[in-house]
């Protein structure tokens, strides 16, 4: 097939189609991008309205970094990420594959869809204020709590580390399981029907079904979303920023890398926020660079899918 | 195909686990209306399960309030959440295609390149970009607001990933064939495939803009360009004799309609996608 | 269908951006004045007593004056600090702006008023450049608000027509239960400073009853009389004064005995608001004059005349918003006459008082109200509260201020306010302030604790 493209050339249209992505892109992320490496290197910051510096310092953000508890943040985001994340996932899969399976009959699908992805909805910082409300100390969840007599006293969720902890990962968890929920389905829906068919007659349960075809059908999308999550996770702000105002307490357990960031961001100290951005880059490079491995390892050169897609255009040329 | 039974479980189970997700997700839904309906007195005393009758006092008051253009800030929202909705699903389909369905010389670099920028936070750049776009003079108006999100990393990622799974080249080749230009046949023959991808990244990225408030605070002045989060903001930092729990909940919940308006429309494409079957048979 | 809607989507979006482009009126024949705040509070007071005021726009964004003159107000939310980082950038533009777009006026809160009125960063102009002469025009107002707008030298760049002297405001019928009577002069005794508070909270703990809610209601007091500044001028060493120590260690110990409700931590949320309420049990809160009228009042579910005001245990204030003449004006005129009618007015500043409540800068004046039966308040059960008012607005020493306050005053209650709820000990708390304290502050060097 890629053979016959050869007679005319079409590669510059390649070019084309993607200009406008690269022009875009250059304009407005890359020129302040070099502009924050840049002053990762400097002493630059402004103590009330005075502006100090930029004086050139060479490495010393980057070491005064490694010196703070930015590993602690970081271990922070991890631990916030991963309370969030794994129910988020494994409900998100499970919901899509059930949404776009006929036998199970679920009555009003279009309900749930329209449902589930609900929380996503509101901002993020109206959500924090109803979660703050809900779970203070005599709040609603405290009280529904002690009248069923599960607990004698009330839990002060925001004053421990777990409950804290806990409350940003449900938050994200409740805000972003129906958006991957979402984007999976439409993978899901991506599937040519003819494999389920296959399937089907040969017998498979829906275990199988689920392990066998599904799972690796979706690989690329399954990908992206656990990329996106990652990225996402590493980015996480708003909701223990705002539940917590913004100081991580108690303790700074629920500090995140961007929190951090962002008080660097408040004293303007673009120096030190930019060595802590490109730190954040690195990081978040060398996982995705993982996932993305990990996720396509076994199909290297894309011949499999190219083998797959021959299949369904003999079918489609066939019908047609 | 099995026996009956465990199908029936399995349909039972699925069923209880979707009521009480659904629980939980409109639970919260539910408290922000019956806030919405409460008046700043009544909030102040705390959590109530049962909705007020203020409602329709806290909307006039949001509404009749001259100083706050609800209806404006509305529309701003509608035209940048919009706009860049649209962009940023063409233009990401585009370049997916682009890199998807062309053999070129830097076709690796730019991949590679993208994918890496795909983790860049948008925090780290915003100075950078509010000094950029003051010196361009788009500060304070709404094209700095729409017009990045041409370059949107992941939704392209998005958009890659769903062409590997579903569309094969020799549709690309048969439109060749049919004598198709390569813009018509991307237009004509791609788009229609990848509606639900678009659908769907539409949703996500509309959502996305309509409750992004760090960006626009920074770019945006003046009143009649000011989009709804910084007027929820602005009524939140209002003085203390016209704070207003009452009013910033009954804004919060009428920011939401679009939304759930433009979700419902759109979730259209994505139940369509699998009946339309165009490609999949 | 799809490209259909994405299209009429566009249609709307592009016409309606257009319309707008056409709505906005485009330069103005008169003068322009811009005033950046974080609300509405100026404007009002404003249109409410400057004589030159014609009408303002719906949209409460421009002022037109008698000769034509355009106030152009431009107001950021302070959620996430947008109103100082704008106000921040507009100061840096402020010598190359053209006349139109120069800051004229800007304001700014107790907290940071000393980051605008510092002598080098020259933001906000010397009143005596302006013509106004503090010692002479401005001999009416209370001396701790022209000391907060002073810089180190002394030299006052900024004047305030509000200032808000704090109260002990109290329930009756848990005075009544407890100590036998409601009256303020014998309440005013029982709480008049420390110690003495400190034994009547004993007295209420024995019924049942929290003397204050939280730990951080008691904060201003102490924060509000430290000897010297966060960081002396031209330094960057954090002395951390003695009274902030005392406040934890006070804190600790009413907390332990039970004289503080464990349960709410902190102010501004909904545990907070709850104690207030008539079911709770504590007995007092400490607020200036918009706290009463717009905080207390608002949370109080049960009749008028239950809460009292007395002396609180030490002078504070609460809160104030100072106006300031941006250096580079290029109104000088008439900002001056603004200043001059909103802040320094007697009647004006009467009239300030009456229609929106404030405790305004006028010492006779506000000696006056506190005479006036028509000041009494319904929610105090007839009391007049500017009788207590005055006497604690002519004794606050402020604190020395400086620069670094805000972050300093927020950063420490944060980190204290682990160790106060057992999270971690004493001297983790310690280091957590200095971690985000240098955050905040790149340019500290060094934070020195009291022995």
């Amino acid at each position: 097939m890629k053979q016959k493209n050869k007679k005319i050339d079409y590669s510059k249209w390649g070019y084309y189609f993607i200009l406008p992505f690269f022009i875009s892109f250059f304009i407005f992320s890359f020129i302040p991008l070099v502009d924050t490496i840049r002053y990762s290197f400097f002493e630059y910051y402004r103590s009330g309205i005075k502006e100090v510096g930029p004086n050139f310092v060479g490495m010393a953000n980057y070491v005064s970094l490694l010196g703070s508890d930015m590993l602690k943040y970081a271990a922070n985001t991890m631990i916030l990420w991963i309370i969030g994340f794994i129910p988020q996932i494994v409900i998100a899969l499970v919901l899509a594959e059930w949404f776009v399976d006929a036998r199970l009959k679920i009555h009003g699908t279009q309900f749930f869809k329209v449902v589930i992805y609900l929380p996503n909805l509101i901002m993020a910082s109206a959500f924090a204020m109803l979660f703050f409300t809900m779970f203070s100390t005599n709040g609603p969840v405290n009280g529904i709590l002690m009248s069923i007599g599960l607990i004698s006293k009330p839990i002060d969720f925001l004053g421990s580390v777990i409950g804290t902890r806990s409350l940003v990962g449900f938050m994200n968890f409740l805000m972003w399981f129906g958006n991957s929920t979402i984007m999976l389905m439409a993978a899901i829906m991506g599937i040519s029907p003819d494999i389920f068919e296959a399937s089907d007659l040969d017998g498979c349960n829906s275990f199988q079904r689920f392990f066998y075809i599904t799972l690796p059908q979706i690989r690329p999308i399954l990908a992206y979303t656990l990329i996106t999550a990652i990225i996402g996770g590493l980015q996480m702000f708003d909701v223990p920023q705002i539940l917590t105002n913004g100081q991580g307490s108690p303790d700074r357990t629920s500090m995140t890398l961007i929190m951090f960031l962002n008080s660097h961001l408040k004293s303007k100290n673009y120096g030190m926020a930019g060595a802590l951005s490109v730190y954040l880059f690195i990081v978040s490079g060398i996982l995705c660079f993982f996932v993305y491995r990990m996720t396509n390892n076994d199909d290297p050169d894309g011949s499999k899918a190219a083998a797959k897609k021959a299949k369904k255009l003999a079918k489609k040329q066939g019908r047609g | 195909m099995k026996s009956k039974q465990p199908s029936h479980l399995r349909s039972i189970v699925a069923h209880v686990v979707l009521i009480i997700l659904s629980f939980m997700c409109l639970f919260f839904f539910y408290i922000l209306i019956v806030n919405a309906t409460r008046s700043h007195a009544d909030l102040q005393k705390g959590f109530s399960a049962l909705p007020g009758s203020y409602l329709f006092k806290n909307l006039s008051n949001v509404a009749n309030d001259g100083t706050f253009p609800m209806i404006r800030g509305i529309l701003n929202s509608l035209i940048v959440s919009g706009c860049s909705a649209a962009i940023c699903t063409y233009f990401s389909a585009l370049t997916a295609y682009g890199l998807y369905a062309y053999d070129f010389k830097l076709k690796k670099v730019a991949f590679t390149f993208i994918m890496a920028i795909l983790v860049m936070p948008t925090q780290v750049t915003a100075m950078g970009f509010l000094r950029l776009i003051t010196n361009m003079g788009m500060y304070d108006s709404l094209l700095p607001l729409i017009i990045p999100s041409i370059a949107s990393p992941s939704v392209f990622y998005f958009m890659y990933s769903y062409l590997q799974s579903s569309l094969p080249l020799s549709l690309v080749e048969a439109s060749r064939i049919d004598g198709c230009g390569e813009f018509r046949t991307f237009n004509r023959i791609v788009l229609p495939i990848m509606k639900p991808a678009i659908a769907v990244q539409a949703i996500f990225s509309f959502v996305g803009s309509w409750n992004n408030y760090f960006v626009p605070a920074l770019v945006i002045q003046s009143k009649d360009k000011m989009t709804v989060p910084i007027l929820i903001a602005t009524l939140r930092g209002a003085d203390y004799m016209n704070f207003d729990m009452g009013k910033i909940y009954t804004m919060i919940l009428v920011a939401i309609v679009p939304i759930i308006i433009v979700y419902l429309c759109l979730s259209k494409f994505i139940i369509a996608g699998v009946t339309l079957g165009g490609v999949k048979e | 269908m799809k490209k259909r809607a994405v299209s009429i989507l566009l249609i709307t979006a592009m016409t309606v951006s257009l319309a707008a482009g056409c709505g906005k009126s485009s330069g103005s024949g008169g003068k322009v004045i811009n005033i950046y705040s974080w609300n509405n509070e100026f404007r009002e007071r404003v249109e409410a007593v400057y004589p030159e005021v014609k009408e303002t726009s719906k949209d409460g964004t421009v002022t037109t004056l008698n000769d034509g003159t355009e106030i152009h107000w431009i107001i950021n939310p302070n959620q996430d600090g947008v109103y100082q980082q704008k106000l921040d950038e507009a100061l840096m533009k402020q010598a190359d702006a053209a006349a139109d777009d120069k800051v004229d006026i800007f304001l700014s809160e107790t907290d940071y008023v000393n980051k605008y009125t510092d002598k080098d960063a020259d933001a906000a102009m010397p009143l005596k450049d302006l013509g106004i002469d503090p010692d002479k025009d401005l001999s009416d107002q209370y001396d701790f608000t022209k000391v907060t707008a002073s810089d180190t030298d002394g030299v006052q760049r900024g004047s305030t027509w509000q200032c808000c002297p704090g109260l002990l405001v109290y329930r009756r019928d848990i005075a009544k239960e407890v100590f036998g009577t409601d009256d303020p002069e014998e309440i005013g005794q029982k709480v008049k400073d420390w110690d003495t508070i400190e034994q009547t909270a004993g007295e209420l703990k024995d019924k049942g009853y929290f003397t204050f809610s939280s730990y951080a209601d008691t904060f201003r007091l102490y924060g509000n009389s430290i000897d010297d500044s966060w960081v002396a001028p031209g330094e960057t060493v954090i002395k951390v004064d003695q009274k902030i120590m005392d406040w934890v260690d006070d804190s600790k110990r009413w907390l332990d005995a039970g004289y503080l409700d464990k349960n709410v931590k902190g102010q501004w949320n909904d545990d907070w608001n709850k104690a207030m309420g008539s079911a709770s049990k504590v007995f007092a809160f400490l607020f200036p004059a918009w706290g009463i009228d717009f905080t207390l009042s608002k949370n109080w579910d049960g009749e008028n005349g239950v809460w009292g005001v007395t002396n609180p245990p030490q002078e504070y204030n609460w809160g104030g918003s100072y106006v300031h003449a941006c250096t580079g004006t290029d109104n000088a005129e008439l900002v001056k006459d603004i200043i001059l009618a909103v802040t320094v007015d007697k009647d004006n500043l009467l009239k300030i008082s009456k229609d929106y409540s404030d405790f305004t800068n006028t010492v006779s004046g506000m000696q006056e109200a506190a005479q006036d039966d028509s000041y009494t308040s319904e929610f105090l059960g007839g009391q007049n509260a500017f009788t207590y008012f005055a006497p604690v607005a002519e004794n606050i020493e402020i604190a020395p201020l400086s620069a670094y306050d805000q972050g300093c005053v927020e950063l420490i209650q944060n980190s204290f306010s682990d160790y106060l709820q057992g999270k971690v000990d004493y001297e983790k708390a310690k280091t957590n302030f200095e971690t985000a304290i240098i955050e905040r502050y790149p340019d500290i060097t060094e934070i020195q604790w009291p022995e």
